[in-house]
C-alpha cells in the first residue's frame, strides 16, 4: 500500500464514484440501524449488559480461553494456539497438506485477511474460494475489502458486472439479481468441491464450545458442513461467557450491522461429524490467533476488543463517509480500524490513524458495546506523540502555546502581535489566504480576522464605566 | 448569584460580542457576572494532539484561576466546556490534588444554553421570528449530553429551527483537525452547507464558536450569504 493515510485520503476524495457508492450505503445503514435498535426493548439495557458482560470476560480471558479450550477437545475439534499471523497460516496449510486437501472453501473471515491466508495457500499449491458475495467479487477484482460487512461497499454494480464478465465469461450485466446468479452457479460447485471449509467465528461461547457464525447468504452453513475438513480461524476475544450472553450479542450484531432483527442465518457448530450424524466434516479444528491482541489487551485500548465486528462505527463516522475503507490502509477500517490497526500492525506506521478524526464521538454513540472509541483515539495520539516522529511545526507549536498559555501577561502579548499580524491580511474582516499552518485552513474556507479589542479589554472598559 | 464567565480563547481573540451577549443574556437572568482575571485558553489543542504535558501546564493554569473564584463557571462552548467537565479529570489521573481541583470545577461548569435552561429559560421579551438552522456541535451533544435545551431556547424566543439533512453530523471542524486533515474536514463542511444552504434558513445557530468560524468561512467561500450566529446573540437580540 503505497502513501499514508493522507495521500489515499485525498485520492479517495477526489474519486466521484465511490462518493456515491459510500454515499447511497453508508446512509441506508445509519437509517436502518436506528429502526433496528428502535425495535429491542430494553435496548439500553441489553447494550449495557453485553458490554458487562465482554468487559468481565475480557478481564479474565486467559481462564476463560481455557475453559473454552476444554470444551472444544470435548466436542471432540482439536485446538491450536498461534501467537502470529505466520503460525496461523502456517498451522492451517500443514492441516491442509496432511488431509490431502487441494481446494479450500472460506466464508467471510476478518481474521484470515488479517493474516492473508489466501496467499499462504496459493504458495502451497492449494486452490482456495471466497464464498461470500462480496468477498468473492473482491477476490475475483483481485481488490481489497472495504468494509467489516460490506466489503465491497466502494464497487458500483457496473463495476461488478465488469469483473465478473471478464473473469468468469459471462455476459456483461449491472444487473443484481443476474450477478448473484453467476456467481451462484460458480460457488455451488466450489461448495461441492471443496476438501477443506475455512471460516472465522463471529463468537465463540464458552460454556459449550459453540461456534458461532451469522450470514445473510447460508454459505458458512455450506463451508461448515459440506468439506470434509472444517478450520475455525478466531481471534482470542471473540468469546462470550453463555448462551444467554450469545442472544444478547446475535440482537444487537444483526441491527447494528444491517438493522435486521436476526441474520438470515446464524450457524453453530460444536464438534465434527458424530456416528450417526447425516452429515458434518470429519475433523475440526479450531485456530486462536493472538497477533498482538495480548499486547492490546495490557494497553489503554484493551477495551478495542470487545468489539463485535457490526461497522456501525464506520457507517456513523462522517471520515469514513468521505474517505471509504481503503484510506486506512488495512484490514479494519473506520474508527474502529484506527485503533485496532496501530495494535496489530504497530502505531509507528499508522500513527496518522487516530488523528483522522474529528472526534465527533458518532462511533461512541452507534456501538453496540458502547465502546469509547474518542477516549483510545485520544490515548494512541498521546503513545504518538511520546513514541514516534511529530512533525516538528506541530510539537514546537504546542510547546510554545503551553508556555504561552500558562502565563496571562505573556498570552496577552502574544495574543496582541498574532491579531496585529492577522488583521494587517484582512479585507472586510476577512482573510483570504493566511501563512504558515493556518494556510491549511484557508485552502478550503476565509479566516475570520481577530477583533480589534479582546472581550477582555471591552468587557474591563465597561466594569470601569460602571463603577465610575 | 454570582457567575464566573469563561469567554474562551475564540470568543475573546475572534468575536467578543458573543461574550457581551452571554453577559447580558446571564445579567437579565439575575446574575451578577465576573469575568476572572488571568484566564488564557483551556488546552485542549494540545490535549487532543496528544500532548498530554503541554495540555497539563495549560489546565493547571486555568484550575488555579477558577478554583480561586464562586458560583457557576458559564461557558460558551460545548467543546471548551467538555474539556472542564470530562477531560481535566482524565488529565490529572495520576495527580490526586489536581484531580481533586478539576473534579471542584467540572462540578461547577456550565455550558451556556444548559446553565439558561437550569435558570428556567431565556429571558426574552421580545420575539425573533427568524427561520434557524441549529447545529448540534458535538461536544456539546455527544460530550455533555445537550440536545434539548438549545432548541427549547430558540423556540422560546418565537424562532422557527428548520430541520435539515443530517443534522446530527459532525461539521468537519475538530480543532486542528480542520488544519491537518484540513481535505476532509472541507469534504465534511461542504455536505453540512449544503444541507444547511437547502433546508431554506435565515441563520445559522450554534453553541461552539469554533464550529461558526468553520463554517462561515466555508460560507463566505462560496459567496453564499446566511446570518451565523452564536445561540447567545440570538437570545440577546431578543431582549428589549
Amino acid at each position: 500500500m503505497s502513501g499514508g493515510f493522507a495521500q489515499r485520503a485525498r485520492e479517495a476524495l477526489g474519486n466521484q464514484q465511490l462518493h456515491i457508492a459510500l454515499d447511497r450505503t453508508t446512509a441506508q445503514l445509519v437509517v436502518r440501524r436506528a429502526a433496528g435498535l428502535a425495535s429491542l426493548e430494553d435496548a439500553d439495557r441489553v447494550r449495557d449488559r453485553a458490554r458487562a458482560s465482554k468487559m468481565q470476560l475480557l478481564h479474565t480471558l486467559a481462564d476463560s480461553l481455557r475453559a473454552f479450550e476444554a470444551r472444544l477437545v470435548e466436542n471432540g475439534a482439536r485446538v491450536h494456539w498461534a501467537e502470529t499471523a505466520a503460525d496461523a497460516n502456517r498451522i492451517i496449510v500443514e492441516i491442509a497438506t496432511k488431509a490431502g486437501v487441494r481446494r479450500v472453501a472460506k466464508s467471510k473471515s476478518m481474521a484470515s485477511e488479517q493474516t492473508h491466508v489466501n496467499g499462504a495457500f496459493e504458495r502451497a499449491g492449494i486452490g482456495v474460494v471466497e464464498t461470500d458475495l462480496g468477498e468473492y467479487i473482491v477476490q475475483l477484482a483481485g481488490d481489497r475489502p472495504s468494509h467489516i460487512i460490506m466489503p465491497i461497499v466502494h464497487m458500483t454494480r457496473e463495476q461488478v458486472g465488469r469483473v465478473m464478465a471478464q473473469r468468469l465469461a459471462v455476459p456483461y450485466s449491472d444487473d443484481t439479481q443476474t450477478l448473484a446468479r453467476y456467481a451462484r452457479a460458480q460457488l455451488r460447485e466450489e461448495f461441492l468441491q471443496a476438501d477443506m471449509g475455512l471460516t472465522g467465528a463471529n463468537f465463540g461461547v464458552v460454556e459449550n464450545g459453540a461456534i458461532c457464525l451469522v450470514t445473510n447468504e447460508g454459505n458458512a452453513r455450506m463451508v461448515t458442513t459440506l468439506p470434509r475438513v472444517y478450520v475455525v480461524l478466531m481471534g482470542i476475544e471473540k468469546l462470550v461467557p453463555t448462551m444467554a450472553d450469545l442472544d444478547r450479542f446475535l440482537k444487537l450484531l444483526a441491527r447494528s450491522a444491517t438493522g435486521q432483527k436476526l441474520t438470515a442465518y446464524t450457524t453453530l457448530v460444536r464438534g465434527p461429524r458424530r456416528s450417526g450424524d447425516d452429515s458434518g466434516p470429519d475433523q475440526m479444528h479450531v485456530v486462536l490467533l493472538d497477533n498482538g491482541r495480548s499486547k492490546i489487551l495490557a494497553g489503554e485500548t484493551a477495551e478495542i476488543l470487545g468489539c463485535i465486528r457490526c461497522g456501525a462505527c464506520l457507517n456513523a463516522c462522517p471520515v469514513y463517509r468521505s474517505v471509504g475503507g481503503h484510506a486506512y490502509g488495512d484490514v479494519y477500517p473506520g474508527p474502529v480500524g484506527s485503533i485496532v490497526t496501530p495494535g496489530i500492525r504497530g502505531l509507528a506506521p499508522f500513527a496518522e490513524l487516530p488523528s483522522a478524526s474529528s472526534l465527533c464521538g458518532a462511533c461512541r454513540e452507534v456501538c453496540p458495546v458502547r465502546l469509547d472509541i474518542p477516549r483510545m483515539l485520544l490515548a494512541l495520539r498521546h503513545e504518538a506523540v511520546e513514541h514516534t516522529r511529530q512533525p516538528a511545526a506541530l510539537r514546537m507549536g504546542l510547546t510554545l502555546f503551553a508556555r504561552v498559555a500558562s502565563r496571562p501577561r505573556l498570552y496577552r502579548a502574544a495574543t496582541a502581535v498574532v491579531r496585529r499580524v492577522l488583521r494587517s491580511r484582512a479585507r472586510d474582516g476577512w482573510i483570504r489566504r493566511a501563512p504558515g499552518m493556518a494556510s491549511g485552513w484557508t485552502r478550503f474556507r476565509d479566516l475570520k480576522a481577530p477583533a480589534a479589542e479582546t472581550f477582555e479589554t471591552a468587557w474591563r472598559r465597561r466594569a470601569a464605566g460602571r463603577t465610575s | 448569584m454570582i457567575a464566573q464567565l469563561f469567554p474562551t480563547c475564540l470568543v475573546n481573540e475572534f468575536h467578543p460580542a458573543v461574550g457581551m451577549s452571554v453577559a447580558r443574556v446571564l445579567e437579565r437572568l439575575g446574575c451578577s457576572v465576573v469575568v476572572p482575571e488571568g484566564l488564557t485558553c483551556c488546552g485542549q489543542p494540545a490535549f487532543n494532539a496528544g500532548f498530554h504535558d503541554e495540555a497539563r501546564r495549560v489546565a493547571r493554569h486555568t484550575l488555579r484561576v477558577l478554583t480561586a473564584t464562586d458560583g457557576p463557571i458559564v461557558v460558551p462552548s460545548g467543546s471548551c466546556s467538555d474539556m472542564l467537565v470530562h477531560q481535566y479529570v482524565e488529565l490529572f489521573r495520576a495527580d490526586a490534588p489536581a484531580a481533586d481541583a478539576a473534579r471542584g470545577v467540572a462540578a461547577r461548569c456550565r455550558e451556556f444554553s444548559q446553565f439558561v435552561a437550569e435558570r428556567g429559560g431565556a429571558p426574552a421579551s421580545m420575539k425573533t421570528p427568524a427561520r434557524v438552522a441549529y447545529h448540534p456541535s458535538c461536544h456539546l451533544m455527544r460530550g455533555l449530553g445537550v440536545r434539548r435545551e438549545p432548541l427549547e431556547i430558540i423556540a422560546s424566543i418565537g424562532a422557527q429551527s428548520v430541520a435539515f439533512d443530517e443534522q446530527e453530523e459532525c461539521c468537519g471542524f475538530g480543532g486542528l483537525f480542520s488544519i491537518k486533515n484540513a481535505d476532509i474536514s472541507a469534504s465534511m463542511m461542504d455536505r453540512k452547507l449544503t444541507a444547511i444552504l437547502a433546508s431554506g434558513a435565515e441563520r445559522l445557530v450554534s453553541c461552539d464558536l469554533g464550529c461558526l468560524l468553520h463554517l462561515e468561512g466555508g460560507l463566505r467561500r462560496r459567496g453564499a450569504a446566511i446570518k451565523v450566529q452564536h445561540l447567545a446573540e440570538l437570545v440577546d437580540e431578543a431582549l428589549e
